[in-house]
């Protein structure tokens, strides 16, 4: 057995570490976990993500308390919740804004691991365990939702669990096996009570320790992209610590406690004045307790599933239209080999690839706008040329790893043959003249797409331009 | 090029809103209520227990919350807004404010069974109740006799037509010549009142308002105090920031 490393610490807690590596983990996680000095804006997501999966677990458990798994009871017992349970409208506010508020912090998590480059440098993995956090939030979120029990909440997870009667073969029985029944009733609100709890409580706390533990680590990467664990050694708390790290603790606990602050000074002001944000976070349909005889004209999932809902609706088969949606999630798993450039941060790639960004954060907000809006012609080919540019992204992002290389024009024009292509073969129906007109019309969307991230770098020069990285961090 | 992208600008400009009004054909009134007007919300609870009740059950509310939040003692309530039976006896303040209708007797009278108004405020919203409890008119093709123009061809009948009267609903006259024809085309069809009830208008539109204002409360009564709550957690915090604000900042002071 190895050596405990000495220690020097003297009574209660000398005697516990001498039993237990409590100031040990400590010191290794946080009093001499050495992040970079330099964190910005952008940096307070992941503590803020925590922060709100404390809160889900804490407000979900007294929920459960008083909550009923019951078709005949469940709807009822939410509004027993909000009534007569004291301070129950506050915990299950707190439940429904955070669930809201989970998605927000986690997006943005993500953009800044995308505009960062923080799934490169040895952080593949890193990156791979939180998308699986991701993957798991949003089936907890889904099955979550169906609790209440409402008309959205059923006929929401009505649609998502017909995507796997889609299934060749084995659909029908793959569907029968998730809901545990012929029809979506008792037995699947039951079980997905089960597994709302389990996956949260068990299964996301896992991933986020592994994902911490694989931050420490490789380290954390900072808005420069420059690592500081390979720059000068040395600093006034240990000399053989980075020159350009400080301590997580107490620096980054300070900071953090005014990023939450901020946090709940937003997340308050929601939850207890307009709780329903609009019905974006409470749709009003959930209202009405749920009636499998009597379908909503208009269903639409919650806000953070939209741009992949509307990924789903771009593809009229619906076998083909389910893989679409899963792969739009599986696509992002793959970053860290698509991204090849060896630059991490946006602050030195070239302004094509800013660009690219930029263009895929709007793109996945359209995609969300369409996913709550009503079909209509001109939104039906909105949400199709947003998902072709959604997919288009990660060509060009492979394409922009090296500008000095790529035949920009060339890819251009292979691309935006793909898209002309997949237009006419799969898409193109004469005989509605009004889906034509608008797929004309709208064929400017990737044009412009990729007009902007392709040919502007190979016709203006200062667009393909890279700028030298520094050795240290900025600022 | 240019004239493709105004095209299509164009194309887009023209379809929104299009799409926007199209669902909309009714107008809805705009109803305003005030949750912290506790005579209006008993008197809109009197109405209720009177007027709706006895088809609408509000099974989710229990009388002695109402009796708190509307400023009632329970022996008020107990006298004057129970009418409800349990097991053949008068319903206790404690009870939910269920009624007697069954689902299925509800079906077979009205085609479908009356819902129960305990979220109605919520999912349908003030503006919705008090528009619609002021569009029946007559229309002798109904079972009932009556039709709304909200809720087209609605299974509820007119319950408060002794105290509104009676209202018709006159289209607009046939589209004249010239210029005012397309405006005439576009005119509503018009509710007027044909037949006076024991009201007058105004005292029925605050009647309604009445009710629409109890509906919306009970729909979330939680929300009489969480607004006050909530203005004290704010200020907490804004001040908590700037205290939060200046500890980072004294930390923050030895890194360079």
């Amino acid at each position: 057995m190895a050596e405990r490393p000495a220690h020097e610490y003297t009574g209660f807690l000398g005697w516990v570490e001498d039993r237990f590596p409590l100031m040990e983990t400590w010191n290794k996680h946080l009093a001499q976990y050495y992040a970079p000095k330099n964190f910005n804006f952008w940096y307070y997501f992941g503590s803020l993500a925590m922060l709100v999966l404390a809160i889900q677990i804490f407000s979900g458990l007294f929920l459960a308390f008083h909550y009923k798994p019951d078709a005949d009871l469940a709807f009822a017992s939410v509004e027993y919740i909000m009534r007569d349970v004291p301070g129950g409208w506050f915990i299950r506010y707190m439940h429904s804004t955070g669930a809201s508020a989970f998605f927000i912090v986690v997006y943005l998590h993500m953009f800044r691991a995308m505009i960062y480059g923080s799934y490169k440098g040895k952080r593949e993995l890193l990156w791979l365990i939180g998308m699986l956090i991701y993957v798991a939030l949003m089936a907890t979120a889904f099955m979550g939702y169906l609790l209440p029990w409402g008309q959205m909440s059923y006929w929401g997870a009505q649609v998502i669990v017909n995507l796997f009667n889609t299934v060749p073969y084995i659909g029908n029985d793959l569907s029968v096996w998730l809901r545990g029944d012929y029809v979506l009733g008792d037995a699947a609100l039951n079980r997905f009570f089960a597994l709302h709890f389990f996956v949260p409580v068990i299964v996301l706390p896992a991933l986020v320790f592994v994902h911490i533990v694989a931050l420490h680590a490789v380290g954390s990467n900072n808005p420069d992209g420059v690592e500081i664990k390979k720059g000068p050694k040395g600093n006034r708390w240990a000399p053989d610590a980075p020159t350009d790290g400080i301590p997580f603790h107490p620096y980054y606990t300070v900071k953090d406690i005014l990023g939450v602050a901020v946090f709940l000074l937003i997340f308050f002001a929601i939850l207890f004045f307009t709780p329903e944000m609009g019905g974006y976070f409470i749709e009003q349909p959930n209202f009405e307790p749920a009636n499998p005889l009597k379908t909503p004209l208009h269903i639409a999932p919650v806000w953070y599933f939209t741009p992949f809902y509307t990924v789903l609706r771009a593809v009229p088969d619906p076998w083909w239209g389910t893989v679409a949606m899963f792969a739009a999630i599986i696509v992002l798993f793959l970053l860290p080999w698509l991204d090849k450039n060896p630059i991490k941060s946006w602050r030195y790639r070239n302004p094509a690839h800013k660009i690219n960004l930029l263009l895929f954060a709007v793109v996945f907000l359209v995609l969300g706008w369409m996913g709550v809006e009503a079909v209509t012609t001109v939104y039906k080919e909105l949400g199709t040329r947003m998902t072709q540019i959604y997919f288009l992204f990660f060509v060009v992002l492979w394409l922009h790893s090296y500008p000095a290389k790529v035949n920009y024009k060339k890819w251009f024009g292979i691309l935006l043959g793909i898209v002309v292509v997949y237009d006419l073969v799969f898409r193109l129906n004469l005989g509605d003249g009004a889906a034509t007109t608008q797929m004309l019309l709208q064929f400017i969307w990737p044009v412009i797409y990729l007009a902007a991230t392709l040919l502007l770098p190979a016709f203006v020069p200062s667009f393909n331009q890279e700028k030298p990285v520094p050795e240290r961090v900025t600022g | 090029m240019k004239k493709f992208i105004t095209s299509m600008v164009l194309a887009l400009a023209m379809a929104v809103p299009a799409v926007g009004f199209a669902s909309e054909v009714i107008k809805v009134e705009k109803a305003n209520i005030d949750l912290h007007n506790k005579q209006s919300l008993q008197r809109g609870a009197k109405y209720f227990v009177n007027y709706c009740m006895g088809c609408h059950s509000l099974s989710m509310s229990r009388y002695n919350r109402v009796a708190t939040d509307l400023g009632l003692t329970p022996e008020q309530v107990q006298k004057n807004l129970i009418f409800t039976r349990t097991d053949g006896e008068l319903a206790k303040v404690g009870e939910l404010m269920k009624n007697g209708m069954t689902a299925k007797y509800g079906a077979e009278a009205f085609g479908n069974a009356p819902p129960d108004l305990s979220l109605e405020g919520r999912l349908r919203g003030a503006d919705w109740i008090y528009t619609f409890l002021k569009s029946f008119y007559k229309d002798p093709t109904r079972p009932l006799g009556v039709n709304n123009t909200l809720f087209a061809n609605v299974g509820m009948p007119h319950i408060l037509w002794e105290l509104q009267g009676m209202q018709e609903l006159q289209h607009a006259e046939a589209p004249a010549e010239g210029a005012h024809a397309a405006a005439n085309a576009h005119a509503e069809p018009k509710l007027v009142l044909s037949q006076p009830g024991k009201l007058s208008p105004t005292e029925y539109d605050r009647m309604v308002l009445d009710i629409t204002n109890f509906l919306v409360y009970v729909s979330e009564p939680g929300k009489l105090h969480r607004q006050a709550v909530g203005i004290w957690v704010v200020l907490f915090l804004l001040i908590f920031i700037v205290v939060a604000y200046f500890l980072k900042k004294e930390y923050w002071k030895d890194v360079h």
